[in-house]
């Protein structure tokens, strides 16, 4: 079944401050029952200062609800209801050591549980701007809903275009049939029909070679792009310096969909084919980072024309790059 | 305490007979059944004689009517695309909303494919109308699919009165019988069943072998096409020890199918009233006089069944649910929303399937476990107060995003 982390167990197994306190002044009730996923928290403030001295919850839902839940009460007790407002579904999901893609909306339903509790201490009325759809992207987490959004807001019509957008469909890529289908339905919608992209295999890259004049594959890799991709520059002829701003250039496009998740990245050192990264944020430890700077590789390697090895530095140990 | 597992309708273990007949045809009997020398010979034989063998339990006419497969999935692909295939002019389908997703999504491409796909409905206890079926059956339909026994509840359609109808009006039918091969006697020479599915896992043999049931004289087109092993209808190098195994599993089935209606049920009946006595707000989904001996399917209202199970689990017993959270998808079970189970049971439902393999022990030790782990989550529950559901439970807790 799912890979629980063992902190979602513990706060599941042995929930905190479970059922509802009795001197609450502030309730939030969210969730869907259609989808199986509830929950009720309720808040006491302290008026003078808004601190959270007590929170409770009840939870209808699964095994993360409830630890989402629990984790929830947990993070919030003695914050003020401004701190609390900061809290943002990936605090949760990173209190109780990640959760699967697929349970990462129990995350956003006790954040927006908080928003809706401390709506109701202040006389607020809540906005609701929370829509939910079913899962298309596993490796992303990106919903229907989302991918929906995007393609109508941008007139979206391929599927590397909803990569490029919301990232469903950047990792295994699995779900490209159901992104083609919500394309097709929604071109047809605007009166376009969708075209999908030819096989193109990796032609782009492979060129072909005489063995015996150019045995080495870096050599066969440099020259790659002279053939068909006529808009990409010769490698050879960037200098160092154009070559570092140019690799800077293609991670300052990357870092806004990193920084989305609260993660980010930053050039280190080049040297040679070696491109030094370091990832800070949600993307240490996420479980996904390795396919993250996969994508940076290749997107590095598509700008460059050459190929270039992308390598993590961590955050605390000395770079030490050696010749290599 | 050893595991408890009551999950029999996901898979079954392999009984050990079974283990023992498959193993020689990985090692000293390789060869390949198509081949000429004594090596593939001996295999060739082997499998007819498991072809003989699941020719008597389903209780087919011949064994050149039996098609082996990988799984009840091929099985079930390969009858409904042959139908299509071999009668392009027929554009319609009949099947029902309860089916397992092996045929509905299977369906529903269909659907985006041109053909029309009805979906009978059911009422609240999971039965069909029959009057509705006979109404769509028209030159139109290239086949009918209806499960024999649902695979969570355990309710049981009149698949042989429905496959009369259809042969009447001349139209193709087919049944995924994976849930009920081995539990329920079938005889299929005196049925009008034109195909039928079963999936060597759900009876005590290995996975990756099922078997399609293609009644003689019933037209038909491959799905794969090549050598020419199951008579051209299947190619493919046969998977031969899962095929011995399987063969070696229907003898085993046949020799248990009094025990299974007899002390299986027995037992599955003992559980049912056990938590049903000790558990309020539960009950008893599908129609409890009218399905499989092993299966027995109950709603706990107002909890949601992902943290049942991971609960039970904990306990050291295997079960299954409906819940949305348990498959990953945003609705519960198609099965509890087609009979019109409401949301807030429709999550809780919970499956326990036996085998023979069931002791009384074990039932005795589940009914005792059941009800401190629904108490449990129902104390968190928003729709539980102390003893029992809040007044109005869908007025008092209405979340924001219902």
């Amino acid at each position: 079944m799912w890979d629980y982390s063992e902190k979602v167990k513990e706060h599941f197994y042995n929930p905190k401050n479970a059922g509802a306190l009795a001197e609450a002044n502030a309730t939030g009730d969210v969730g869907s029952i259609s989808c199986g996923d509830a929950l009720r928290l309720t808040l006491k403030v302290d008026p003078p200062t808004e601190i959270i001295l007590d929170a409770g919850f009840q939870t209808f839902g699964c095994g993360s609800a409830i630890a989402s839940s629990s984790a929830l009460t947990e993070m919030v007790k003695g914050m003020t209801l401004d701190q609390a407002l900061q809290i943002t579904n990936q605090d949760i999901a990173d209190y109780l050591d990640g959760l699967p893609p697929e349970k990462m909306h129990c995350s956003v339903m006790g954040r927006e549980a908080l928003r809706a509790a401390i709506a109701d201490y202040r006389g607020e009325v809540l906005e609701d701007d929370h829509e939910e759809g079913a899962l298309v992207c596993k490796c992303f987490a990106i919903d229907e809903v989302m991918v929906r959004d995007t393609v109508k807001a941008n007139n979206l019509s391929s599927v590397e275009d909803v990569t490029n957008y919301t990232k469903a469909g950047g990792g295994c890529s699995s779900c490209h049939e159901k992104i083609e289908s919500i394309l097709t339905e929604m071109m047809a919608e605007r009166g376009e029909v969708f075209v999908p992209a030819p096989v193109k295999g990796k032609q782009k890259k492979v060129v072909p070679v005489k063995p015996k004049e150019e045995p080495a594959p870096a050599k066969v890799a440099a020259q790659a792009p002279a053939a068909p991709a006529a808009a990409a520059p010769a490698p050879g002829k960037l200098t160092t310096v154009q070559r570092i701003r140019r690799i800077e250039m293609v991670l300052e496009a990357i870092r806004p969909n990193l920084q989305r998740d609260h993660g980010d990245v930053e050039l280190v050192d080049v040297d040679g084919k070696n491109v030094y990264v370091k990832l800070s944020g949600a993307c240490t430890g996420c479980q996904l980072a390795s396919s993250t700077l996969g994508g940076i590789q290749q997107r590095l390697m598509e700008d460059l024309g050459e190929f270039v090895k992308v390598v993590p530095v961590s955050a605390n140990a000395p770079v030490t790059i050696a010749g290599m | 305490m050893s595991d408890i597992y009551l999950d029999n309708n996901a898979t079954t273990k392999v009984d050990p007979a079974v283990v023992e007949a498959m193993l020689p045809f990985f090692t000293e009997q390789f060869g390949n059944p198509s081949s000429l020398h004594n090596f593939g010979n001996r295999v060739g034989a082997a499998l007819k004689k498991a072809r003989q063998s699941v020719q008597t339990l389903l209780g087919a006419e011949h064994d050149s009517e039996i098609i082996f497969t990988s799984c009840g999935t091929e099985s079930d692909s390969t009858a409904i695309l042959s139908a299509l295939k071999a009668q392009p002019e027929r554009k319609e389908i009949i099947t029902t909303t309860v089916e397992h997703p092996a045929i509905l999504t299977l369906c529903d491409q269909l659907a985006t494919e041109g053909y029309t796909v009805h979906k009978l409905e059911v009422d609240n206890r999971g039965r069909l109308d029959l009057d509705v079926y006979k109404s769509l059956l028209s030159d139109n339909v290239a086949i009918v699919s209806v499960m024999w026994a649902n695979n969570e509840t355990g309710t049981l359609f009149p698949v042989l009165e429905m496959a009369q109808l259809a042969d009447e009006a001349g139209i193709l039918f087919h049944t995924d019988a994976v849930q009920i091969v081995g539990k329920l006697p079938i005889d299929l020479k005196s049925a009008s069943i034109h195909m039928l599915s079963l999936s060597g896992h759900k009876l005590h043999a290995p996975k990756g072998v099922g078997v399609l049931y293609l009644k003689r004289g019933t037209r038909f087109r491959p799905l794969l096409r090549g050598g020419h092993q199951e008579r051209g209808r299947r190619a493919g190098t046969e998977n031969s020890a899962s095929i011995v195994a399987l063969g070696k599993a229907a003898e085993l089935a046949l020799q248990h199918m009094e025990h299974e209606n007899t002390v299986v049920k027995a037992l599955r009946d003992k559980l049912q009233a056990g938590i049903l006595a000790s558990v309020p707000n539960a009950f008893v989904t599908g129609d409890p006089d009218n399905r499989l001996p092993n299966t027995l399917n109950i709603a706990f209202e107002y909890i949601e069944g992902e943290a049942i199970l991971l609960l039970l689990n904990k306990a050291g017993i295997a079960a299954s649910s409906g819940s949305a959270c348990t498959s990953g998808s945003l609705e519960p079970s198609h099965v509890m929303r087609a009979m019109g189970i409401p949301y807030t049971a429709a999550h809780g439902t919970v499956r326990f399937s036996l085998s023979r393999y069931t002791t009384e022990d074990e039932i005795d030790r589940v009914i005792v476990a059941v009800p401190p782990i629904v108490a449990q989550l129902r104390k968190l529950s928003p729709y539980w107060s102390d003893n029992g559901p809040v007044a109005e439970p869908e007025k008092a807790f209405a979340p924001v995003y219902a």
